[in-house]
């Protein structure tokens, strides 16, 4: 287990040394919310008793999205390096070590994860909630939903990292990866609510969009929050959460164990 | 220490024409050549020799490497590494070897070589009085004490190749594999690694399979040689055996390569 902090921490440090991107990174974060949040409210002025969300959790919905977009989003969080050192053959090094290269990896996304939102959260959340109702980003109803959100957060987190591993386990099979990713950072975005949130998708489709490990990404803390789901629906979708984050470790680990029996280290 | 009988390798590869026409044909059509890497390969070795394997691009040398060192897992075939199947227990196994791959980077790339070495102490869960001694050891005798606390980004491949060298012996593995360890080394740097190299057999009893195409390193090191080409094994012998009166290194593996038409 040590080892695997210690990969945790490592990787913590070197997320943080690049604050430069993080500085573009949050202004960029801070236009797109700001847009999306104004598209939002014209549709609100239109007809607002046919907006399925209260405005103002709307609005505290992107903001969050945006500071947390570099732990929950999957680009976020994808190595370039780990994809390069599939193609390349560097994994040998890596297979030469007394690690489980899954646990590995898990520990580098969940750290780099972290680490990078770390960096942009702060300052978005700072400007966002000084921001006049409801353009701004609310504090949660209450103590109790506030926890609740930091575990739900937290269960996100560990279903894209998990995800995330699934896609580096698929790239052994497929060797380039950018059909893989663009592929699944495209369902990703849409299904998890980084478009639109899901309460926006049409009956139906949406019940079937909630169902997937998807909606346990962004759509379920998000959406704790501001109290927009709440009651029995709530305890339903950290249930969910917890079952994709299980399930997703399993097919990850189950891909990599095929895929390390034929292994070929590319490129000599 | 190493008991290798009757390994098989084969690899599948795509093989076309060039030009347009034919890439566009093997969009449906694909031909598949099979690469015997490794026909049939056995040998044993020792504790605490010291192996030359050599022979030309594309023998199997790095694939024999690869299978003892539990990386890749063979068609079929016999290997024992210290009682152990490597690939079925990856994990215990690659605990008690190092390796050395001249052509790729271990050391994590954004940050100093010495964070890539504690990290390394954590991996292999290496005792402090131990990796202490073993560090300031490594340090003197590959010269490392200015490269320690540079990025490893910003070293020469030469100054990297020894803090490679240095993370494969940390945790003073009982095997070291180095496959072509001395790939942009300068003269000086050259015979520092040959020196240790013959130090740590001499004094820890380590076994050395060693790949190169440097024959100088052979020349240096190997008490024993293996001859490998297309996939099999030719010759097994010392130095001497394979030496004719007066003739330098080179020209007797040139000689050997031709006699055996690899």
């Amino acid at each position: 287990m040590k080892k695997y902090l210690s990969f945790f921490k490592l990787r913590f440090a070197m997320s943080l040394q690049y604050r430069v991107a993080a500085l573009a990174g949050v202004v960029c974060q801070f236009f797109w919310g700001a847009m999306a949040i104004l598209a939002f409210y014209a549709f609100y002025e239109t007809d607002p008793a046919s907006f399925p969300m209260d405005f103002q959790a709307t609005a505290t919905y992107i903001w969050l999205q945006q500071g947390l977009l570099a732990m929950l989003a999957l680009y976020g969080g994808t190595d370039a390096k780990v994809f390069e050192s599939i193609q390349n053959g560097n994994i040998v090094y890596e297979l030469c070590r007394p690690v489980s290269i899954y646990s590995m990896w898990f520990a580098n996304n969940l750290a780099n994860r972290l680490a990078r939102a770390l960096l942009r959260l702060i300052p978005v959340v700072a400007v966002a909630s000084l921001l006049p109702a409801p353009f701004g980003l609310m504090a949660p109803p209450d103590i109790a939903t506030g926890l609740l959100f930091i575990l739900s957060l937290m269960l996100a987190l560990w279903v894209v990292a998990a995800f995330t591993l699934v896609v580096y386990n698929v790239t052994f099979f497929t060797i380039s990866d950018r059909g893989v990713r663009l592929v699944s950072v495209s369902l990703s975005d849409f299904l998890m609510g980084a478009v639109v949130p899901l309460p926006f998708f049409p009956d139906g489709f949406r019940q079937f969009a909630e169902l997937l490990p998807f909606s346990c990404m962004e759509n379920v803390p998000l959406r704790v929050y501001s109290g927009d789901l709440a009651g029995p629906e709530m305890v339903r979708a950290i249930l969910l959460q917890v079952f994709w984050a299980f399930a997703l470790v399993l097919i990850g680990k189950l891909l990599e164990r095929k895929a390390l029996k034929r292994v070929v280290v590319q490129g000599g | 220490m190493i008991e290798v009988s009757h390994l098989r390798k084969t690899f599948r590869v795509a093989r076309r024409d060039p030009g347009f026409k034919n890439a566009v044909k093997a969009l449906f059509r694909r031909e598949y050549e099979e690469i015997h890497a490794l026909d049939g390969i056995s040998f044993s070795i020792g504790e605490g020799e010291m192996v030359g394997y050599i022979g030309p691009n594309g023998a199997g040398k790095s694939s024999t490497i690869k299978v003892l060192s539990g990386v890749l897992t063979p068609d079929s075939g016999v290997c024992r590494v210290d009682g152990r199947v490597p690939w079925k227990e990856r994990v215990k196994h690659v605990a008690q070897i190092g390796v050395v791959f001249g052509q790729r980077s271990q050391l994590w790339w954004d940050v100093p070589v010495i964070d890539s070495f504690e990290l390394l102490k954590d991996i292999y869960k290496i005792p402090e009085a131990a990796y202490r001694k073993n560090v300031d050891e490594l340090t003197q005798l590959l010269d490392l004490s200015q490269l320690l606390r540079t990025p490893t980004r910003q070293l020469s491949l030469g100054q990297r190749m020894r803090c490679e060298i240095a993370a494969s012996l940390l945790h003073s593995p009982k095997i070291l594999f180095l496959d072509e360890p001395t790939i942009g080394l300068d003269a000086v740097s050259k015979l520092a690694v040959r020196d240790f190299v013959k130090k740590i057999n001499r004094e820890q009893k380590t076994t050395v399979i060693l790949t190169t195409h440097d024959m100088q390193d052979i020349e240096a090191l190997a008490s024993r040689v293996i001859l490998i080409g297309k996939g099999r094994i030719l010759l097994d012998g010392t130095l001497d055996d394979i030496r004719r009166g007066g003739e330098q290194i080179d020209e007797t593996i040139a000689h050997l390569y031709k006699k055996y038409d690899i």
